[in-house]
């Protein structure tokens, strides 16, 4: 048996210092929606929490003047949900934020945590994707960022040296006659894990797509930029071809394994199907915008 | 008692347990601490399947905190040559998988139990407990476990003089069945299978066991039957069972589940070598992976009908998952698929197999989805082939009074063409579909279904308070509502205020033997023996009244919950109530109550027609219920929102296993889904709003006219979805669950 010890420092240099200086042996803290349960199953033992909430940086959701946003990584979905501008903006980040966990899982689960949790299927990260979202990211050797699709490494495994976090995210400003949309598909309605994800971002100028993201979960070791899909739409007015081309993009991206939770044939069709379900979707927000 | 003018039978009271189970204050088992308790943990299996060469357990034994340790050589062996029945269990299994023996038989069959002051010390200590393995090869599907070179489970199993692993073989016949095939005009015939799915329950596991130096065991533990946890507990660890007070605790839910054992006899042992009260709670991966799902199927019906539409002949061969120790239900399914249905000639046959899984446990009318799921499939394609309804074709061939069942009784008055016509008359089977969204594809599906019912032993004893109140006490754990049903029919025949009687469920030393919650039985039984109870109280009340007035008892009659005096007497006396005379008690013959224990007959079975409307996503294989109706014979609902429970609950919990519900296994034998995540229930906003139509045709050997209600809700769900979303799609599936992968394969193939 081993002893946890439990920090929540005011700052994040604080936070880093002990969290580096912990050599692996840490874990972050955000909502603990996921570190908690891995905690409770003996997945992990870590000898030191740092818990995140107290820092200011990291629990603020803040719109630049140009129109883009900063939020925290520890800021929760529920919080998200209630900001007055952030899901008018981004109503496609927001469903992928609010579908980490059930109702009561919502109070604590965060976009960062999600992301550095590193599964496959995580549900805020196609979106990110999609929504080009840049992280930043602080450790022992300063301040850096990456896009969100340079983070997760593979299953449980992220990109972030030692001892460096997850500080926030932030999204562009969006042009004009832009939309962006997530969908899943679960085999229930609720409570369950993506078995495939969907996270689209579209420009429209006129009917014609003029910017396009697309991002792909559960498909592969990692949440996927799908640039061919992407492609495939620019330029287009959205007819039969182009999204055939971008579906036929997506299942053609895919690298996904047989599981408990779908197959490999499944996934691969899937994908396509979500694509097309999802540019839908973005694009009548585009239209609307 | 079966008129409509009942004043409590038939009423929607407020159930006795809400407010408990509403304000957190319900003891569940896991809730009760003694002064002292330590904590047991199991250490189980790694391996599918494995001689146990050794088992060291010094280490454990020698870290602070550990209080004791058990392993195969504590509990209980029984020789191999002869069944030690209790009930339908066989005790000879029952030990092995309590406590693994020479082998190991599946992943996570317990090999050891520690108890320590901590639970971190415990699991610290299974750690420490070094077992030797011999890894043998493994068999987890059926059609593997029947290969010839198949690694054989038990080598004292034999079938048909060979090593096995087929358990046992089980046969209804009726009639000729050549001759009948030869009559029929059409005949299908279509091979199915299903996957084992859990009984889902909310509540783990859990029991608290003190047993004292002068050996007096105390046991509070979440079961369906605290008479069924005294006998296996003590047939296990060989005390007697005068020395074990079985006390039910709360359960949060059972559904068959918990008519067996796990953690009682280990904990037990351990409190027993110990000295302290131990207690010993089960994870939900434990649960998934060593308690007892339901067997996993694949069968074979054959069904004629001559071109007017008679079921002629039908046969089918079941063959059904035990898990690693003998025991599937394949009477449920031989004898219930064919059930509803006045067929001539039938041949049933069921094959108990062995493979390395958990031992199956019941699960809502054994089998019997099982044999239904596939008999209701065919019979949607026989009524496609003969172009008839499917309603109609079940009507004209339904079973009725005189009925001859190939499993053996001649029904009674039974009500079943009564379900079928109340689902031909329901507005949803006159609704059309509507048109589906784009994309999308709509189908209704209709299935029926029978189930036993029993009876069997009940114990129950009616005190009069010395204010005036009732208490009943019956030996039933109460998981479908039978104490608040308890409450209304005592109510009834005393004609008092439903509030004014409680129902209390004894412990093995307070009341007298009562079989275990099972087999929709509770209802039918204790209300028999309260009623008897219930009338010896009102005898006893005349007797008083009498001797109060000086009058001959038969001059005093009980109504309305006070004694009058009637015939040359009537107007004689003010009526004395039940309060005066509680009062009076003591002048009059001392404390009034009364017991009865019964082994009670004449529970019929219960039969049920179910309708469904699903929508089919084509492009990602997903089906959702629109509309589902549920039509069922329940004798007298004596609580129907309790019966509407139960009719609701069954078919939630079928389409669960239609749709979704199954184990998955990896190459090496362990359950890759052992949660509710990945073990996919339906959630709340899965369903629609269920439907549930009662139906009353009362049961004619029964006071109040009670049929069993609680296991008949699950048989026809699987068929019923499934004959919907052939409807939808054209194309009819032989397996389940339809998941969504499985759906697409089937489109795209």
């Amino acid at each position: 048996m081993t002893d946890i010890r439990y920090l929540a420092p005011g700052t994040l240099d604080e936070a880093v210092g002990a969290y580096a200086a912990a050599a692996g042996a840490a874990r972050i803290l955000a909502g603990g929606t996921d570190l908690l349960v891995q905690m409770r199953a003996g997945v992990v033992r870590p000898g030191l929490i740092v818990d995140i909430k107290k820092i200011a940086e990291m629990t603020t959701i803040e719109e630049t003047p140009e129109g883009g946003f900063r939020i925290g990584a520890a800021v929760s979905g529920a919080r998200l949900a209630e900001h007055p501008r952030f899901g008018k903006v981004w109503p496609g980040v927001l469903e992928g934020i609010n579908l980490i966990g059930s109702k009561q899982v919502q109070g604590r689960a965060s976009p960062g945590g999600n992301l550095c949790n590193a599964s496959p299927a995580g549900d805020s990260v196609p979106a990110m994707i999609a929504a080009g979202a840049v992280v930043t990211i602080q450790g022992p050797n300063g301040r850096r960022q990456m896009p969100v699709e340079a983070v997760p490494a593979g299953p449980g495994r992220t990109n972030l040296a030692p001892g460096e976090i997850l500080v926030s995210f932030t999204l562009p400003p969006q042009p004009a006659g832009t939309g962006d949309a997530y969908l899943r598909m679960i085999p229930r309605t609720e409570m369950d894990i993506a078995v495939v994800g969907c996270g689209a971002c579209i420009t429209l100028e006129d009917g014609v797509v003029t910017q396009a993201r697309i991002g792909l979960g559960a498909v592969a070791p990692t949440p996927l930029l799908v640039g061919p899909a992407a492609a495939a739409l620019i330029g287009s007015r959205l007819e039969e071809a182009a999204l055939a081309a971008a579906a036929a993009a997506c299942s053609a991206a895919c690298r996904p394994i047989d599981d408990k939770r779908g197959t490999i044939a499944y996934r691969t069709k899937v994908a396509g199907v979500l694509l097309r379900r999802c540019v839908a979707i973005a694009a009548d927000r585009a239209g609307r915008a | 008692m079966n008129d409509m003018t009942n004043k409590w039978i038939g009423q929607r009271t407020i159930r006795p347990d809400g407010a408990e189970k509403v304000t957190g204050r319900a003891a569940y088992a896991a809730d009760t601490t003694m002064p002292g308790m330590i904590w047991g943990k199991v250490l189980r299996s790694p391996h599918a399947h494995a001689v146990i060469r050794s088992i060291d357990t010094a280490k454990a034994e020698a870290l602070p905190g550990v209080k004791a340790v058990v392993t195969r050589a504590d509990i209980v062996d029984f020789p191999l040559d002869k069944p030690v029945m209790l009930g339908i269990q066989d005790m000879r299994w029952m030990s092995r998988n309590v406590m693994a023996r020479e082998k190991a038989l599946f992943h996570g069959h317990p090999v050891a139990a520690v108890a320590a002051t901590s639970e971190s010390i415990a699991a610290e200590a299974l750690r420490l407990i070094e077992v030797e393995y011999e890894v043998l090869p493994h068999v987890i599907e059926i059609d593997d476990a029947l290969r010839p070179d198949a690694p054989i489970l038990h080598d004292f199993l034999r079938f048909e003089g060979k090593p096995s692993n087929i358990a046992g073989k089980l046969e209804h016949k009726l009639g000729n069945i050549e001759a009948g095939f030869a009559e029929a005009d059409v005949v299908i015939e279509r091979s199915f299978t299903t996957r084992p799915v859990h009984q889902g329950y909310i509540e783990p596991h859990a029991c608290l066991v003190s047993v004292a130096a002068d050996g007096k065991t105390t046991i509070w533990s979440s079961s369906q039957g605290q008479f069924m946890v005294r006998a296996m507990t003590a047939l296990l660890t060989g005390l007697p069972q005068s020395d074990i007070r079985a006390i039910p605790a709360e359960i949060g839910g059972g559904f068959g589940g918990k008519t067996i054992i796990y953690l009682e006899p280990l904990a037990t042992l351990l409190s027993k070598k110990s000295g302290r009260p131990v207690k010993m709670v089960m994870s939900r991966e434990e649960v998934m992976r060593a308690s007892g799902p339901t067997s996993g199927s694949k069968s074979t019906v054959k069904i004629g009908a001559t071109r007017d539409g008679r079921l002629v002949a039908a046969q089918g061969t079941f063959w059904l998952q035990a898990g690693a120790l003998p025991g599937s239900p394949i009477r449920g399914a031989a004898g219930c698929g064919f059930a509803p249905y006045t067929i001539p000639n039938v041949v049933a046959t069921g094959f108990d197999v062995v493979s390395n899984r958990s031992k199956v446990a019941a699960y809502r009318a054994p089998g019997a989805p099982i044999g239904a799921y596939a008999v209701e499939c065919v019979i949607d394609e026989v009524a496609e082939a003969l172009g008839m309804d499917p309603l109609e074709l079940r009507l004209k061939n339904a079973a009725r009074q005189g009925t001859k069942a190939a499993h053996g009784p001649v029904y009674p008055r039974i009500g079943f063409m009564e379900t079928i016509e109340a689902a031909q008359a329901h507005p949803h089977y006159n609704t059309p579909l509507g048109e589906a969204p784009a994309g999308r594809l709509r189908g209704r599906g209709v299935a029926s279904g029978f189930w036993f019912n029993a009876g069997g032993e009940s114990s129950a004893q009616v005190n009069i308070t010395e204010d005036g109140n009732v208490v009943v006490t019956t030996g039933h754990p109460d998981i479908g509502g039978s104490r608040a049903s308890i409450a209304n029919i005592t109510a009834e025949l005393l004609g008092i205020d439903y509030k004014r009687v409680s129902v209390l469920i004894g412990d093995t030393a307070t009341i007298g033997y009562s079989n275990l919650t099972g087999g929709s039985r509770v209802l039918f039984a204790s209300a028999m023996v309260v009623t008897q109870s219930a009338e010896k109280v009102i005898t006893s009340l005349k007797e008083r009244a009498a001797k109060i007035w000086k009058i001959d008892p038969e001059a005093v009659a009980w109504e309305n919950g006070e004694a009058r005096p009637v015939s040359e007497n009537a107007g004689r006396f003010p009526p004395l109530s039940l309060a005066e005379l509680a009062a009076r008690a003591t002048e009059t013959g001392g404390p009034i109550g009364a017991g009865v224990q019964l082994n009670t007959t004449g529970a019929e079975g219960g039969f049920a027609t179910h309708l469904c409307d699903v929508e089919v996503d084509v492009d990602l294989g997903i089906v959702r219920v629109l509309r589902y109706t549920s039509f069922q014979d329940v004798g007298r609902a004596v609580h129907p929102s309790y019966v509407e429970g139960q009719m609701q609950g069954g078919a939630a919990q079928g389409i669960g296993w239609a749709l979704n519900e199954e184990y998955i296994y990896d190459r090496q034998g362990r359950v890759e889904n052992a949660g509710f995540l990945d073990y996919r229930m339906p959630v709340c906003s899965d369903l629609p709003m269920l439907d549930a139509v009662m139906i009353e045709v009362p049961n004619p050997k029964h006071p109040q006219g009670v049929r069993g209600v609680g296991e008949v809700p699950l048989v026809p769900p699987l068929a019923a979805v499934a004959n919907a979303v052939h409807d939808a799609l054209g194309k009819r599936f032989y397996a389940l669950p339809m998941s969504p992968p499985r759906v697409l394969e089937r489109l795209e193939g």
